[in-house]
């Protein structure tokens, strides 16, 4: 019995000549869907699994599968003879570049079995001399195979062989997903013992070492549950690499411990495997210091050093270490390719000033879901890009020794005792101040918007932007938008309640209180819908507190915008003189104290609504009521005339004078909500959510809250800033539904706009998933500026009636999911491109074509 | 919206047989989008007067499968109310005897020239003022219009766009239908259903023995002739609020008045060259149009064979449609064709698929973008697409004090974003340039004065090697 151990990620070529038993052999012992077969493949192509013609295009389709499958990091097998060293050369590019490890499996019963199995196939009447010749070739090249790239060559020369063969699948080395936190990562140490044994204390750890020479021991106790993970470069430069790699050594023994392998473990190998390496770059005081030690320590080292791993891969999958980082492609494969990588990252090909070469900087381009972790490059601060940071803190050079909790996220350093080593290049001092990821940030990728997107959200399982979308969202956003930075969340969009049946009404409380009590939903807030224009609001403490947060440069405190990402008030001084009201506001309610935060996000109505829709109003809805005055006028007046000349005119001259009343209704509709502007006290302002602050999404407190929070902010007397009025009631408690219709009777009696009803918790699910966040009850008189003068009149309202209301619900729920997505991203810090796509596919889902009525 | 027609010819009742119309009684007629009541409000031997009221069903129309997009589906608007296209088809439904010359009952008056009054209320006289005059007095009309507030008890919102529009003439009836017919849609400046390739058939049956030698002859034609909106542009003004005053007015319309302001000098047209010129004396083969728009400078490019691959990137997908059509992309042989390519991008994202080119031109681009947004425009441009030639274009401010009626202070277009002295942009260049390792020279386009220089300034950027 033959068994083979396969990594249960590469590229395994059958290689055997023609009737040697490869498609049995891949049947016993891999899923269907792992076999690429070539015969298949010329099926595929040419409809005759056998015709040679089609040979070129079927192996076009064999090598674009296998790089597909190896892609998505799938085990592949290729099912052809394969005997020929240049029919295989392209599976091991293949493989290299998927960095997949190439494995050749030979099958080889004899030349009379092939013959026998050939001749029971009536496909395969060829001579003989065609499986000769493939025997002959594979011969020749069977012992060129390791030579060739192959890191796994398994022979089977008989049928026996074969039949008996177990192939078991195992993780590559570097796969420890099964390695589940909590772990101490630690950045470069080059020696340092003392700072690493100060900072392993900080850690919780206990480290003592005793003896000396071959006695020397060291024992590290962790934390309950801890485990150390060191991102290579232990040695060279420091005064006690040999204690520091006591230490790992002996926590890596206790199961306490991993180590990935640095470059300086690299060279420091060689030197000890007899290797002729330059005694530079600190390998100078190493091998000093090791000189010290016993042989027996030597050789020790020097099987520790050989075991270690290009990088780690762990927790399900969540964290990576790797020594100089790692690229998403590369994350848990194997080649020289990834070694190589891990161990000295990539470089553009320059030099800069000091001679140094100039380092790709690859985690600005990092799209990975895993944390990369990672030293080799000496950095002032350990700081977050976009998933990914350097812990390497240059403690050799003076700097700190630092290591990152995780999963916490939360980094631990200790200052050098001293300069033990002169960098060739200062540490730090970058000419920007701002953080990595806000200097990265100040360019978005077409990519991470572009085309076709699904986004994972956390209230729904995941929304779709299609094509057509997206690039009307680009258009939007890059002419009219106001700074991505600042535009880290936009609105969803509400529908209305069901349609009313009431006389004369399309809307009704009663319809809204129905629809939430079928949610089960038990209490809901009703509040005022006011007639203006929707408003974000990010407000910030200071200009300082604004580029900390949202890593923007200017000296603005916030921002204001609308319900498509544009500027309110096109006004820069305007919009800060109204943050600075709002800022004092903040500071005597005591919100800034309270939510422990320095900047707020509000979602918001400013009114007047002739403030901002000024040119809607004259240019469309004036208009329509002048227009509809004059004709109804002119046509009154006609008719009167011709009435009293005896005409019948069917009654057709009343129709025109109800048409001229609701005209005149209409009218007086829109004139409510304007009025002139001439200083800042002539706005309102209306907050109703507290999105979000400094580490909170404000999702998870209901509305009372809110309106608490709001309340207090508008009660410092600024007539600029006004409550939302509101209500809560109990579904199903009969007077309280009376009263809050009676209150919305008058309301909308009195030309507002209506209300809006939420459930009191902000998120609420019920029996069919995520209830909608609001439903608005519009007036009858605010209606007919938005359905026309006539609207009411019956022959009408009995076909508006007939309104859908399942896309603009269904709508609505994809924009909250992605909003509240936006904000939990943005305030968890994520990479910028991570809230702008959530920001980005509201814009896009807002060129849905729905009944803009709705 | 309301025609009445009045005439004093003896006896006046006889309109009501050239109209084909009992002056006693109430006349309905069903249209497609509503209907037509017709009256006489007068009918005296002396002096009689038609009254036609079109009664619009608005929800009908907007609920209508397959209607027209974009005109009736915002939500209210005039159409139920101004005088149309929907008046049109109203004479010509409920008139059709009249409106076709014939009468059953006077024949011979069908053929005679009357003393005839029509007004119509309201009409929408979209455009400049005095364009009821210019259409109407050359047919022979005395013109009356009378404006209207557009909101009386809002009375500094000034005048509506309505106007009553009264004619008196001494014409046929049919020659005042068939002027109304055609010429209330112009003033209007919409029509209610496509506008399809028989429309010209209709316009030049109608505007027979008219038309031809009329003064505004081509302004009547082209209004009449309304392209259809795309599909694209609906989704964008969906998406676009039309609320904020900057948008007031359409791109279009921005760089109409932008190119009159420039237009004696030709100055488009000297840009284009001038960039052109640039990249090819640079001996650049692979370029870039950021912000193609129509794609001006991609023909000028096409033209020259040295250029092998042209790229043209807009943000604006109606734009990069209508550079599709006017470089005639679908009918250039596949080699030509091949050359070209236009790409829907932004400046403000890396775009990976425009690195590794020769040159990059932004011509009359970077002005339309926030100067909060530079930061990231210049790392797409100059650290990640890294072309060794950029050439910049943007308008010289001080020059602006040059052209005649433009207000000190005012940009030359209304989606400028800002408009830079040369002190300004040789400023910004030289930045740019510094940080990302270009060198970079200036120059001005077109004439240049003594002291404001020249009206648009140009800088050309050349990474330094390595």
């Amino acid at each position: 019995m033959t068994r083979i151990a396969l990594p249960d990620f590469c590229l395994v070529v059958l290689i055997g000549p023609s009737g040697a038993g490869k498609s049995t052999f891949a049947r016993q012992h891999f899923l269907e869907t792992e076999v690429i077969s070539s015969d298949a493949c010329r099926g595929m192509v040419a409809d005759d699994e056998n015709d040679q013609t089609a040979t070129g295009p079927a192996f076009d389709l064999v090598h674009f599968i296998a790089e597909k499958r190896l892609q998505s990091r799938r085990l592949t097998v290729i099912d052809a003879t394969n005997v020929r060293g240049e029919d295989r050369a392209e599976y091991v590019r293949i493989a290299r570049r998927q960095h997949a490890l190439p494995v050749a499996i030979v099958l080889n019963p004899g030349e009379d079995v092939c013959h026998a199995r050939n001749a029971e196939r009536p496909d395969r009447q060829f001579g003989p001399h065609v499986v000769r010749n493939h025997i002959r070739a594979l011969k020749r090249g069977i012992r060129k195979l390791p030579k060739e790239g192959f890191r796994q060559v398994h022979e089977f020369r008989s049928v026996e062989d074969m039949a008996a063969a177990v192939v078991t699948r195992q993780p590559l080395w570097t796969d420890k997903r099964g390695e589940a936190g909590p772990f101490d990562i630690i950045g470069d140490v080059h020696g340092c013992c003392d700072e690493l044994e100060a900072l392993l204390a900080r850690l919780g750890y206990t480290v003592r070492f005793e003896g000396e020479g071959d006695e020397r021991r060291c024992t590290v106790t962790p934390p309950e549950g801890r485990r150390a993970v060191f991102v290579g470069d232990l040695v060279d430069r420091g005064p006690r690499s040999p204690d520091v790699l006591r230490l790992v050594m002996s926590m890596m023994a206790a199961g306490d411990g991993f180590c990935v392998m640095g470059n300086h473990e690299n060279k420091f190998l060689r030197w000890l495997n007899g290797r002729n390496v330059k005694l530079t770059h600190g390998l100078a005081e190493t091998v000093a210091q090791m000189e010290a030690e016993t042989e027996g320590f030597r050789e020790t080292v020097r099987r520790f050093l050989d075991g270690l791993l290009s990088h780690h891969w762990l927790d399900d999958g969540r964290l990576v270490v790797a020594h100089a980082g790692l690229r998403q492609d590369m994350i848990g494969r194997a080649s020289g390719a990834v070694r190589s990588f891990c161990m000295y990252g990539e470089t553009t090909g320059e030099t800069d000033d000091f001679g140094l070469p100039v380092r790709y900087n690859w985690a600005a381009d990092y799209r990975g879901d895993a944390m990369v972790v990672y030293g080799h490059t000496p950095v002032p601060e350990a700081e977050w890009l976009n998933g990914t940071i350097c812990i390497d803190t240059g403690c050799v050079f003076g700097g700190k020794l630092t290591a990152l909790r995780y999963p916490e996220r939360e980094l631990v350093s200790v200052p050098a005792a001293q300069t033990y080593f002169a960098p060739v290049k200062p540490l730090g001092g970058p000419e920007d101040q701002r953080s990595a990821q806000a200097i990265d940030d100040d360019m978005l990728d077409l990519d991470d918007v572009r085309g076709k997107r699904i986004i994972q959200t956390g209230l729904q399982r995941s929304v779709t932007v299609n094509e057509a979308q997206a690039a009307a969202a680009l258009e939007a956003m890059t002419r009219f938008a106001i700074n991505p930075k600042w535009l880290v969340y936009l609105p969803p969009t509400m529908s209305p309640s069901e349609t009313s049946e009431e006389g004369g009404m399309l809307e009704h409380p009663a319809e809204a209180f129905a629809y939430f009590r079928k949610q089960g939903v038990a209490t809901v807030v009703c509040q005022e819908k006011h007639m203006g224009s929707r408003a974000v609001i990010a407000l910030c403490r200071s200009p300082e507190a604004a580029q900390a947060r949202f890593g923007t440069e200017g000296n603005e405190t916030g921002v204001i915008y609308s319900r498509t990402g544009r500027d309110f008030f096109f006004d820069r001084d305007k919009t800060e003189a109204v943050l600075a009201r709002l800022r004092t506001a903040a500071s005597s309610a005591g919100l800034w104290a309270k939510l422990k935060t320095d900047w707020l996000l509000l979602d918001a109505e400013i009114m007047p609504w002739s403030a901002k829709a000024q040119s809607l109003l004259r240019q469309q809805y004036a208009p329509v009521g002048a227009a509809a005055r004059l004709s109804l006028a002119a046509q009154e007046t006609v008719f009167r005339t011709a009435v009293s000349r005896g005409v019948d005119l069917d009654g057709f001259e009343r129709t025109v004078s109800q048409r001229a009343e609701r005209a005149a209704d209409y009218a007086a509709a829109y004139r409510r909500y304007c009025w002139p502007v001439e200083s800042l006290d002539d706005y309102r302002i209306a907050p109703f959510h507290l999105l979000a602050s400094e580490g909170a999404v404000h999702m998870d407190k209901d509305h009372r809250w809110h309106m608490d929070q709001l309340e207090r902010l508008t009660a410092n007397g600024d007539p600029l800033l006004m409550a939302t009025a509101h209500r809560f009631v109990d579904l199903g408690d009969t007077a309280a539904e009376a009263e809050a219709t009676a209150w919305w009777t008058a309301l909308t009696g009195a030309g507002g706009e209506g209300m809006v009803v939420k459930p009191l918790d902000f998120v609420t699910r019920g029996p069919r998933g995520l209830v909608q966040p609001a439903v608005k009850c519009r007036g009858k008189e605010y209606l007919r500026i938005i359905y026309g003068p006539d609207y009411d009149a019956p022959e009408n309202i009995a076909r508006l009636r007939k309104r859908g209301l399942g896309r603009k619900r269904s709508l609505a729920l994809r924009e909250f999911a992605l909003g509240m997505e936006a904000l939990e991203r943005f305030v968890a810090r994520a990479p910028l491109r991570r809230v702008h796509e959530c920001v980005f596919a509201v814009l896009a889902l807002e060129s849905e074509p729905v009944d803009p009525r709705l | 919206m309301l025609l009445t027609i009045a005439t004093t010819h003896r006896p006046a009742t006889d309109l009501g047989y050239l109209l084909h119309k009992n002056p006693a009684r109430c006349h309905e007629k069903s249209l497609p989008f509503g209907r037509a009541v017709m009256c006489f409000p007068e009918a005296e031997e002396d002096r009689c007067r038609f009254a036609l009221a079109v009664d619009v069903d608005a929800i009908g129309l907007v609920r209508k499968p397959g209607r027209a997009p974009g005109l009736h589906d915002h939500y209210v608007n005039d159409r139920p109310y101004a005088a149309s296209s929907f008046l049109s088809v109203a004479i010509a439904r409920s008139l059709n005897t009249a409106f076709a010359g014939r009468s059953k009952h006077r024949p011979d008056l069908a053929q005679t020239a009357l003393p005839l009054e029509a007004t119509v209320v309201p009409l929408a006289a979209r455009g400049s003022e005095g364009l009821a005059q210019r259409l109407f007095e050359p047919l022979g009309y005395r013109v009356t219009v009378t404006n209207h507030p557009l909101d009386a008890a809002l009375p500094d919102w000034g005048e509506s766009p309505y106007i009553t529009l009264h004619l008196e003439g001494m014409l046929r009836l049919q020659e005042l239908l068939t002027h109304l017919y055609v010429l209330i849609p112009v003033l209007d400046n919409a029509k209610h259903y496509y506008v399809a390739s028989d429309e010209v058939e209709t316009l030049i049956a109608k505007g027979e023995g008219w038309l031809e030698a009329h003064p505004e002859r081509d302004f009547i034609v082209k209004r009449s002739l309304k392209r259809r909106e795309s599909l694209v542009r609906e989704a964008l003004a969906r998406l676009s609020e039309t609320d904020a005053e900057t948008e007031a007015e359409e791109p279009q319309a921005q760089d109409a008045r932008e190119q009159d302001l420039e237009k004696p000098m030709r100055l488009n047209d000297q840009r284009m060259a001038r960039v052109a010129e640039v990249l090819t004396a640079a001996g650049a083969k692979r370029v870039i149009d950021l912000g193609c728009g129509q794609g001006r400078l991609l023909r000028e490019l096409m033209q020259n064979r040295q250029f092998e691959e042209i790229v043209g990137v807009d943000t604006s997908v109606v734009a990069l449609e209508r550079a599709e059509q006017r470089l005639k992309l679908d009918r250039l042989p596949q080699r030509q064709a091949a050359r070209l390519k236009l790409l829907h991008g932004a400046l403000t994202y890396r775009d990976r698929r425009l690195e590794g080119y020769d040159a990059v031109a932004l011509v009359e681009v970077i002005e339309h973008v926030d100067l909060d947004r530079h930061n990231a425009l210049e790392r797409v441009v100059f650290g990640s697409m890294a072309p060794g030639l950029v050439v910049v274009t943007t308008p010289n401010r001080e020059y602006n004090a040059l052209f005649e009626g433009m207000a000190p202070g005012a940009l030359r277009h209304g989606d400028h974003r800002f408009e830079w002295t040369r002190q300004e942009f040789k400023d910004w260049a030289e930045g740019v340039a510094g940080r990302f390792g270009y060198g970079v020279r200036f120059d001005g386009i077109g004439e240049t004065h003594s002291e404001l220089g020249a009206p648009t300034q140009l800088a050309v950027f050349e990474r330094s090697a390595p």
